[in-house]
């Protein structure tokens, strides 16, 4: 096979040894067994035609079959389309950035369905900011756990580790909701964010770098310290989408062919040296596309995110502050939706989430299938 | 061997950088194993200390009252999972056998691959506006069905693609061998070559449905949930993830107490699925295909 795919979440391991390799055994074979041509017995066999009706029948068939995957893409898209029409001609583009301004309070005010208001623009906040978030908590721990488990890890540690983390991806999102309200939420607002905070209201601190405004009480840890809000989301986010990137990383990694490691090391290079230059540049590309591949998970993430974000459409630059998702306020407010109009500009939210993460999976998938198309990789 | 004091130092700092590194992919090892170990622990200790016959037999009790249990949910979940399948395995395992079988290398064969991997990625929650605007308005209510077709969706893209590869896994002898005996194609593709790799198709099928088990998203406006026993297709149906939800963000401790029990009960079932089907596939897996 020379495209990978996503390991599925459930994907437990049946031998033990190479979990999310369940049909990638081909990196060795010059051509994928989807690039051979038929043979030239099997062609004839073929081409005796006794049956070339039902054969053409099933043959039909099953092309429909795979032709449905098109159609859902194209209805999909139709459905949102046809369906933010209201939203579309009402706001037009300034859904995504525009907004009114609250006649008593005179703060900027985005999304008020009671009055007809339909600003965007936190959500888009919120989504990007959680994800940010997300990928900086789960990138360098994903990858320190991908370059133990192929470079460092005891062999009989290996396959259990690898599964125990492939059941992380097991779990429903919701049950990910569920501990994050009762657990991760008071431990973050008890014990991490209080340091956070103290870090980022040093007097020394904000002299120095007042002018990022990042620090003290309007900061990036300013407010009140809740536990629920965008760091929270973010929080569980990383854990949700830390198998992803890790199996992923650990493929790209494990499809570095050994010579070049030996290579490495018979020139005197010590582990880490020889993880840095023979490992990871190899596999640089393939990682950028599974991180890619989490951020696309990250930013459709729906209930864990809706269940700890805090649900509020305002923007602050505070981490600790409530806010709102793309995914979350769908999740939300979809299903009581008061007006035609709510949710036409709900649809119209959904509509820009499904095309960002697109783009954002077909770019993954492009890389990460570079990668191991090019590179006449050896498996380990 | 006197190596000259410089190169002593430089050699003594770089092994100092690969412990160094050693050491931080462990801590890093350790930083996922353990929310992963609370998470498991959690959810044990508390979805096992709230479970009870109850939970298994009854419907819920009024906002309050304390008691009740998820009996309707558990059905519910069956319902719609079953629904999904019944769209999605088909569908989806008819697109693998034209990937692997008939499509083989070209051009339209590359692009519905690709395009399974991007519909892979779209978010759950989107699949749930597509299933709501194409089956709940026209219906002009909220129905199971609405939910199974959801789910049915968001199968379609893994199974084609697990089928697929494990088609591919089986050796051109085989159908050689099948065709040669003057077996039409369509009954060598479905008797030979499809039975050959129904372990991995199978086991692919059931990742699938373990995948959208969990789901809640696509369900909170096409199936909606339900307080009350609902079997039929046609009125809105309670699953066990959207009342693991609607408990979850409830003020009530004996709904928290709830919702755990229903988390434990979920996962349980999903390893418990996938966990058998590899049991009873796990003897006839293809080795030495090439």
């Amino acid at each position: 096979m020379s495209n990978l795919h996503v390991p599925n979440p459930a994907a437990g391991n049946p031998e033990g040894s190479a979990p999310i390799r369940i049909a990638v055994p081909a990196a060795e074979q010059p051509l994928s067994q989807a690039e051979q041509p038929i043979s030239a017995v099997r062609r004839y066999l073929l081409s005796r035609g006794s049956s070339s009706v039902s054969d053409r029948i099933f043959a039909g068939i099953m092309l429909l079959c795979a032709l449905v995957i098109f159609a859902l893409v194209a209805l999909i898209a139709t459905e949102l389309i046809t369906q933010s029409r209201p939203s579309w001609h009402a706001f037009g583009l300034s859904f995504f950035y525009h907004y009114n301004v609250d006649p008593i309070t005179h703060l900027p005010l985005f999304w008020d369905p009671v009055n007809g208001v339909f600003y965007a623009l936190p959500f888009v906040y919120g989504t990007l900011i959680t994800s940010l978030v997300a990928l900086c908590i789960a990138v360098p721990l994903a990858i320190g756990l991908a370059i133990f488990l192929t470079e460092m890890c005891p062999r009989w540690l290996r396959s259990p580790l690898s599964f125990f983390t492939e059941l992380l991806a097991a779990i429903p999102s919701v049950v990910y909701g569920l501990w994050a309200i009762f657990v991760l939420v008071p431990l973050l607002r008890d014990n991490i964010n209080p340091i956070f905070i103290r870090i980022f209201q040093l007097p020394v601190l904000e002299k120095l770098l007042g002018w990022t405004h990042l620090f003290g009480d309007n900061g990036l840890f300013g407010g009140v310290n809740l536990g629920l809000g965008l760091l929270g989301a973010g929080a569980i986010l990383a854990i949700m989408i830390l198998p992803i990137i890790a199996a992923l990383t650990r493929e790209v990694m494990s499809a570095v062919p050994n010579s070049q490691r030996e290579a490495a090391l018979a020139l005197g290079a010590t582990r880490w040296e020889m993880i840095r230059m023979a490992v990871l540049r190899n596999a640089r590309i393939g990682i950028v596309g599974s991180i890619i591949l989490g951020l696309g998970r990250a930013l459709g993430e729906t209930m864990a995110v809706a269940m700890v974000i805090g649900n509020s459409p305002e923007i602050h630059l505070s981490l600790l502050s409530m806010g709102h998702s793309m995914a979350s306020v769908i999740a939300n407010e979809f299903s009581e939706a008061t007006s035609d109009m709510h949710r036409s500009a709900l649809i119209e939210v959904g509509l820009a989430l499904f095309l960002v993460t697109i783009i954002v999976n077909a770019c993954a998938r492009l890389l990460v299938w570079a990668v191991t198309r090019g590179a006449p990789a050896r498996v380990q | 061997m006197a190596a000259r004091p410089r190169q002593n130092l430089y050699s003594a700092w770089r092994t100092v950088k690969d412990h160094l590194a050693t050491s931080l992919a462990i801590l890093a090892t350790l930083l996922v194993v353990a929310p992963l170990v609370a998470i498991f622990v959690y959810l044990i200790y508390k979805g096992a200390s709230s479970l009870n016959l109850a939970f298994f037999t009854q419907i819920p009790k009024p906002e309050g009252e304390v008691g009740g249990g998820m009996a309707n949910a558990i059905v519910g979940s069956a319902v719609v999972l079953g629904v999904a399948s019944f769209f999605g395995i088909p569908i989806g395992i008819g697109g693998g056998i034209y990937l692997a079988e008939f499509g083989r290398g070209t051009k339209l064969a590359n692009a519905i691959r690709f395009t399974a991997d991007v519909l892979n990625g779209v978010p759950s929650i989107v699949m749930g506006i597509a299933a709501f605007s194409l089956i709940v308005v026209p219906m002009h209510h909220f129905s199971a069905f609405a939910g199974g077709v959801a789910l049915g969706i968001m199968m379609i893209p893994t199974v084609t693609r697990t089928t697929e590869e494990m088609l591919l896994m089986v050796p051109h002898s085989v159908r050689e061998a099948a065709l040669g005996l003057g077996v039409p194609n369509w009954r060598s593709v479905l008797s030979i070559t499809l039975k050959t790799a129904s372990p991995g198709v199978i086991t692919g099928c059931m990742l699938a449905f373990a995948r959208v088990a969990g789901e809640t998203a696509p369900l909170l406006f096409t199936a909606l949930g339900n307080q009350f026993w609902s079997v039929t297709l046609n009125h809105e149906i309670s699953a066990l993830p959207l009342q693991i939800y609607n408990y979850a963000i409830s003020p009530y401790d004996d709904q928290h107490r709830q919702a755990w029990a229903g988390s434990l009960v979920l996962i349980a079932l999903i390893v418990i699925a996938v966990s058998l089907v590899r049991f009873f596939t796990s003897r006839g897996t293809l080795k030495g295909a090439s």
